[in-house]
Formats: structure tokens, C-alpha cells, sequence
């Protein structure tokens, strides 16, 4: 699978360990309540750990854990879910976080401009041939009104 | 009047570029309906009962001479020759063909225009005083701010997809004329003790099915925090406004559901920690300012002599009793072009009339057009002796009915026409209204009286601070209306109480002139019609109306 990362589109070199099954070895993604349950373990391993959050989620949750986490993914259920842009938003105005921020779901490759904008810096898209597309969206404005973190 | 400067251009062209890419992928299969359906509203662009509608921002109603000449060329190349003026201060075009639509906006930018974030679940064109700068209640002029909230709003990367729409209207009068109190959140410009000016904030008021008066959230917020204060609103509001039930997704219902306390708890937290970094400079504001200073007045327009005399024509003093109001420079007054001739649907324009307007606003008003939330335009700062000119050429065009603030400057959506929401006409019910109030002296007699029409509970014609209300229902597939009295958009306030059961369609006008009779027949002295309301209640009303039932 590919995705866009930083502006390029690379082969994932992540895979997301679903809550029942068994954790495997490389750079596995678990989902909050995961983390929550199995967090010492999942330290205890040598590998990088990414925890998947959805909107419902408050990120105050994993604020502390932020050094341990290398991917935060953010998993739209539908497009249309806006506190996303805000977890991310907070994840880096808020709690610095310097990990990678991955959107993954159910979004759309005309939404990754904003995305970027509050601090997402990788995009997981639900068809890869949109990838090239969505890429180039990215340069759909060279002008803004307002801060946020780009 | 805000010019761009290279950013503001290239902002909107950048824009265009982009949601043509997006109407052709859509025309061409490659995105779907449901997330065109996002794009598109998020640009203005509606699917209508008949065709798209496509709306254009009048950013807090101001525009130029120039911009009017295009919406002129708009509805002649791309439309049925007209356009219409909402009560948000915006303009739309009902008739536009979707693939057209980005050569439109194209049209559009070419003279500082856009359609950016006029509909769709997101913070919207924000709205203001159609008597802004030369109005004589002014503590300041709310212009410089609306325009920094503009470019605040415009694109914000966060708060793009939001629980529900998002409204913010500034009044910087004594009067609001910009129904604040209605508005997910509400600005006004006041005096502290201190004497310096700055911020009462105002949030969750809002029409529509719920109509809630909006709560001061922050009695005074000094003018530096404008903007952090409002991204702290929409922070909270974007990650706890309900997302379930789009009834309840309204700031106005977090803020009822969680209660004020609590809800300004939240954004007080929320704006501490970012305050310090979104401060708003005196130089920026003041670099906004200059935009808005007041245009070159002539210090002799005070002298004219002749107006005594012009006076004594009758039709032009009715028509300066009612579509003029007061200005704050000696020998200038704000004239209202109506928008409710007799047979005209409210807010609707033709394509000659908007090209006389951009002439006769380059001849005799600084080349500016305002619109107003009672769809209508003004013309800003007309000199004494241009007003009987003014006048005979707006009468030729059917622009000067003596008739604002009056039963027949009536507030209306476009309803079952063309909106595929409604239950119920209000065009074809407006006219008949205006129809049975042809009689000026009686509309005279009557007196202020604001009637708000809307096709459906969505209220877009904010009927329910309609001093009379008329609000289109559905009984089993027929047209019938709930009326209301006793609403107000102004500074007291108030939702209007249900006058009884809702009538029929072909009932309506008969009920309407049956409460002024009432009126008529019961007021006090010089009393208001609602005052009278206030005084009396509805139960005069309804034994009347309902008398033959
Ligand atoms: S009030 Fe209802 S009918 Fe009228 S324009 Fe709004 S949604 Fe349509």
C-alpha cells in the first residue's frame, strides 16, 4: 500500500494491529483502547507504536504518552466528522507532538489540503489511485488568512 | 471600501481554479455526490427544485458599483435575467447551469468576488449594519472588523467541516440593526467604563426551528482578542457540538445542553492558552481601517436651499418619510432602494435595474451599494440636493416604493418556487399581501410593521422575530401557515408567540389584514404595532381571526 507522507508517496511501512488480534513485530498501529489496556507491553517491545483515534476520542488521553507514540492516526468514520482537524490541531499547537499525524477512513482526497494545514503530514486515502490527485492538492493554495500550523 | 491586495486576489482565483477542478471531476465521475455535495455547498452551490442555485457573498453587504454591473452581466449571460438578495446580506442566482458555474465565479473574481463558504456546514459570510459609518447611534464602525473576520473565516483550514453552519453578524450602534441576538455568535462594539471600545460577545442565539436569543458569553473583550476569542468558540464548538442529529447541532443547542456556565468555563480555558499568540495589532487594525474611511463629503451639501420646496411634492416626501434615513454628515442622507414593489417577489432584481443602480450609485453615492437583512439595498451617503434626481430615477425604475419599514417591505423566502425544503409557497402569498395593502395611506397609517414570510421551519426569512410571522406547514400534502406575533430581531428581543392554529393558503392575506385592523381599531395614540402586542397580548388577534371558525 501507499500513501502520501511529507509530500511524497511512499510505500507504509506501518500496519495496524486490530484490538483481538496478536501484536506483531515491525511498526504496528493499535487503536486507543488498546493502548490504554496494554500500554506496557506494547513499551516493552522494541517497536515503533502508533495508536489509532477517532473523533470521539480527546487526545488529553494520550497527551502524556506522546514521547512512546510514533503515528498518531486519525480515523475518519465519515468525512464529514470536523473534530479531527481540531485532535490535530491540538496534537501539535497544543502538546508539540513531533510524530508522524496520518489520516486514514473514510476522508477525502479534497480534504488533505486542510489536513495539512492543521498539522497532518500523511495521508492513508481509501483508493490509491487517487494518490497523484490528492498530491497535487496540496498545492491548491499558496495563500492563507490565517495561522494555524503550517 | 475593502480593495484586495495581491493575497485577497490571488486567494480567490486559487478558489476558482479549484472548484472547477472539483465540478469536473464530479461531471465526470471520479468524485461522488455525496462529497461534491460537501465541496460544492461549501462554494455557494445548491441542487434546487429546478436547477442549482448558486450563492454570492456580500461581504456584511457592501458593494461597488462594478460588482453590481457583473451581477447584472451574471444574470443576463448565465441566469433568467435576475438575481435576488437574501436576508443574509448575500445575493443568489436561481437559475445558473452547474458545468457554467465555475466560469461564473471566474466572472466574479474579476471584480473582488467569490462564493466562498456561503453555504454547507461552516463558518459563513458574516454580517452587519446596513447603516454601518454613517449611521448617527455609531459608537464605531464595524466594517474593519467584519473584514478581518472575513479573512479570518475564509478557507480556515479547522473549521471547514463543522457540526452545522456557522453565523457571525457585528453592530457597532446603539440600535442593532444587524440582529446580533440571532446569530451563532453575536458582536457588538461598546464603550467600557474606561471609555475604550471594544467587544460584547454574544453566543448560540439562532433562528430557524429552535429560535434561541443569543447569551452574552463575554460582557466586554478588548479588541486585540478578537480572534483568538473566536477560534476558542469554534475549537469548542467543533469538538463538542453534537454531530447526531443535525436539529441539535447548533451552537445554540451545546450551549443550551451544557449550560452557559459551563460552555464559557470550557472557552475560557480554551482562549487563555491561546490567546498570547492570535493577538490582533492596533497597526493591522488600523491598516484595516483606512479601507473604510469616510468618502470625499462636500462641506457645502449642507447649503442646499431648494429642499423645502421639493418637499412640497407629496410622493417625494412620503417617499423621504420612509426610504431615507438620518446620516451623521450635515446635508447627506442614507437612501433605501426598495426591493418590494407591488409586483416584484421580495429581494428579487432585474439585470436593467442593477446596471441603473451601479450608475446612479457612481453618480450620486461614492459608486457604493449596500444590501440590507430586509432585503434591500441603501445607498450610503446621497447629498440633499441629489435626493429629488435621485428619486425621480429610482421611481422610473420601480425602486422607489415609499414602503420600508412598513407591512409591505415584507421579508420572504423563495419557498416551494424553488426551494426544494419548503412546504409551502411564500412568493405568490407576498404578493397577494402586498396586493391587499396597494393603499399607501393605509400602509402609512399602519405604520412600522415587519413581516417575515418563510416556506418551511428552516426560517430562512427569520419568521419568527417577524413582528407578524408567517411560517409555511404541510397538512397532508396542502399549503397551510402558522402565523406568529410579537417577534422581534431588534434590540428588545423577542421570538413571536403563535397566534392559533396555522390557515389555509387561501387565508392568509385575509388574516393578515385583519390583526392591523385590530390594530388600527385598538391602538393607543402613536403606539406601535408592537407595542401593542406587547401591551395586549395575541388574544385580540386571534378572536378576530378565528372569529368564524
Ligand atoms: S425557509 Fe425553508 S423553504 Fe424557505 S428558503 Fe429556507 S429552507 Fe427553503
Amino acid at each position: 500500500m501507499q500513501i502520501i507522507k511529507d509530500r511524497q508517496i511512499i510505500d507504509d511501512n506501518w500496519t495496524f494491529v486490530s484490538n483481538d488480534a496478536e501484536l506483531e513485530a515491525g511498526n504496528i498501529s493499535v487503536s486507543l483502547t488498546r493502548w490504554k489496556n496494554d500500554k506496557q507491553q506494547l513499551l516493552n517491545s522494541k517497536d515503533n507504536i502508533g495508536v489509532r483515534i477517532g473523533p470521539s476520542d480527546s487526545v488529553d488521553d494520550i497527551g502524556a504518552d506522546l514521547n512512546d507514540i510514533s503515528l498518531i492516526e486519525l480515523d475518519f468514520p465519515v468525512f464529514t466528522d470536523g473534530r479531527l482537524f481540531s485532535h490535530a490541531w491540538l496534537l501539535r499547537g497544543r502538546y508539540n507532538y513531533q510524530g508522524e499525524i496520518r489520516a486514514t477512513g473514510h476522508f477525502m482526497p479534497d480534504q488533505i489540503f486542510y489536513l495539512s494545514r492543521v498539522g497532518v503530514n500523511a495521508f492513508n486515502l481509501e483508493n490509491t489511485q487517487d494518490l497523484p490527485v490528492a498530491l497535487a492538492t496540496l498545492n491548491d493554495f499558496t495563500v492563507n488568512y490565517q495561522k494555524s500550523i503550517d | 471600501m475593502y480593495q484586495y491586495n495581491d493575497t485577497d486576489q490571488t486567494l480567490i482565483e486559487e478558489r476558482v481554479a479549484q472548484f472547477r477542478r472539483q465540478t469536473e471531476s464530479f461531471l465526470n465521475g471520479t468524485i461522488s455526490d455525496d462529497q461534491f455535495r460537501a465541496l460544492r455547498l461549501m462554494n455557494g452551490v445548491y441542487i434546487q427544485t429546478h436547477a442549482p442555485m448558486l450563492r454570492v457573498a456580500g461581504p456584511y453587504g457592501l458593494l461597488n458599483s462594478k460588482q453590481i454591473r457583473k451581477l447584472a452581466h451574471i444574470a443576463r449571460t448565465y441566469d433568467k435575467n435576475y438575481c435576488h438578495f437574501t436576508t443574509r446580506q448575500n445575493i443568489q442566482f436561481n437559475w445558473p447551469h452547474l458545468e457554467k458555474i465555475p466560469d461564473i465565479l471566474e466572472e466574479l473574481a474579476s471584480v473582488q468576488m467569490h462564493a466562498i463558504q456561503t453555504s454547507g456546514n461552516c463558518l459563513r459570510n458574516t454580517s452587519s449594519d446596513h447603516l454601518a459609518g454613517v449611521c448617527i447611534d455609531e459608537i464605531e464602525d464595524p466594517r474593519p472588523y467584519c473584514e478581518i473576520i472575513r479573512q479570518w473565516t475564509t478557507l480556515h483550514p479547522e473549521f471547514a467541516y463543522l457540526p452545522r453552519k456557522f453565523k457571525i453578524a457585528v453592530s457597532g450602534a446603539k440600535l442593532d440593526r444587524a440582529a446580533t441576538q440571532f446569530h451563532d455568535i453575536g458582536l457588538h462594539l461598546i464603550n467600557n467604563d474606561a471609555g475604550e471600545t471594544g467587544f460584547k460577545v454574544l453566543v448560540g442565539g439562532g433562528l430557524g426551528r429552535t429560535p434561541i436569543i443569543g447569551q452574552v458569553i463575554k460582557p466586554y473583550l478588548e479588541k486585540k482578542h478578537l480572534l483568538s476569542y473566536l477560534e476558542a468558540i469554534l475549537r469548542i464548538y467543533n469538538l463538542f457540538g453534537r454531530r447526531d442529529n443535525k436539529y441539535k447541532a447548533r451552537i445554540k443547542i451545546l450551549v443550551k445542553e451544557s449550560g452557559m456556565e459551563k460552555f464559557s468555563d470550557l472557552v475560557e480555558q480554551e482562549w487563555l492558552q491561546i490567546r498570547d499568540n492570535l493577538e490582533l495589532s492596533s497597526e493591522r487594525i488600523d491598516t484595516v481601517k483606512l479601507q473604510f474611511a469616510p468618502p470625499a463629503y462636500e462641506t457645502d451639501a449642507v447649503n442646499d436651499t431648494s429642499f423645502a420646496q421639493k418637499l412640497e411634492n407629496r410622493s417625494f416626501a412620503t417617499w423621504i418619510k420612509y426610504n431615507t434615513a438620518t446620516h451623521k454628515v450635515p446635508g447627506y442622507h442614507a437612501v433605501f432602494i426598495s426591493l418590494k414593489a407591488p409586483d416584484c417577489p421580495p429581494g428579487d432584481m432585474t439585470d436593467t435595474q442593477l446596471d441603473a443602480v451601479a450608475d446612479l450609485a457612481d453618480k450620486y453615492s461614492f459608486g457604493e451599494i449596500r444590501s440590507t437583512h430586509r432585503q434591500n439595498l441603501v445607498l450610503a451617503d446621497i447629498k440633499q440636493v441629489d435626493l429629488y434626481p435621485l428619486w425621480q430615477q429610482l421611481e422610473s425604475l420601480k425602486l422607489a416604493t415609499p414602503n420600508i419599514g412598513t407591512a409591505t417591505d415584507l421579508i420572504c423566502c423563495p419557498g416551494l418556487d424553488f426551494c426544494s425544503l419548503a412546504n409551502a409557497s411564500s412568493i405568490s402569498v407576498a404578493k397577494e399581501i402586498n396586493e391587499a395593502l396597494d393603499d399607501l395611506d393605509y400602509l402609512h397609517d399602519i405604520g412600522d410593521v415587519k413581516i417575515n414570510m418563510s416556506g418551511c421551519m428552516n426560517g430562512c426569512a427569520h419568521q419568527s422575530v417577524g413582528h407578524i410571522g408567517i411560517l409555511g406547514v404541510d397538512k397532508k400534502g396542502s399549503e397551510w401557515y402558522q402565523l406568529t406575533l410579537g417577534g422581534s430581531s431588534e434590540n428588545e428581543a423577542a421570538i413571536g408567540e403563535r397566534l392559533g392554529p396555522a390557515v389555509a393558503k387561501d387565508q392568509v392575506t385575509q388574516a393578515i389584514t385583519t390583526i392591523l385592523d385590530v390594530y388600527i381599531k385598538q391602538r393607543l395614540d402613536d403606539e406601535s404595532f408592537l407595542d401593542m402586542v406587547k401591551r395586549v397580548g395575541t388574544n385580540p388577534f386571534k378572536e378576530e381571526v378565528y372569529a368564524n371558525n
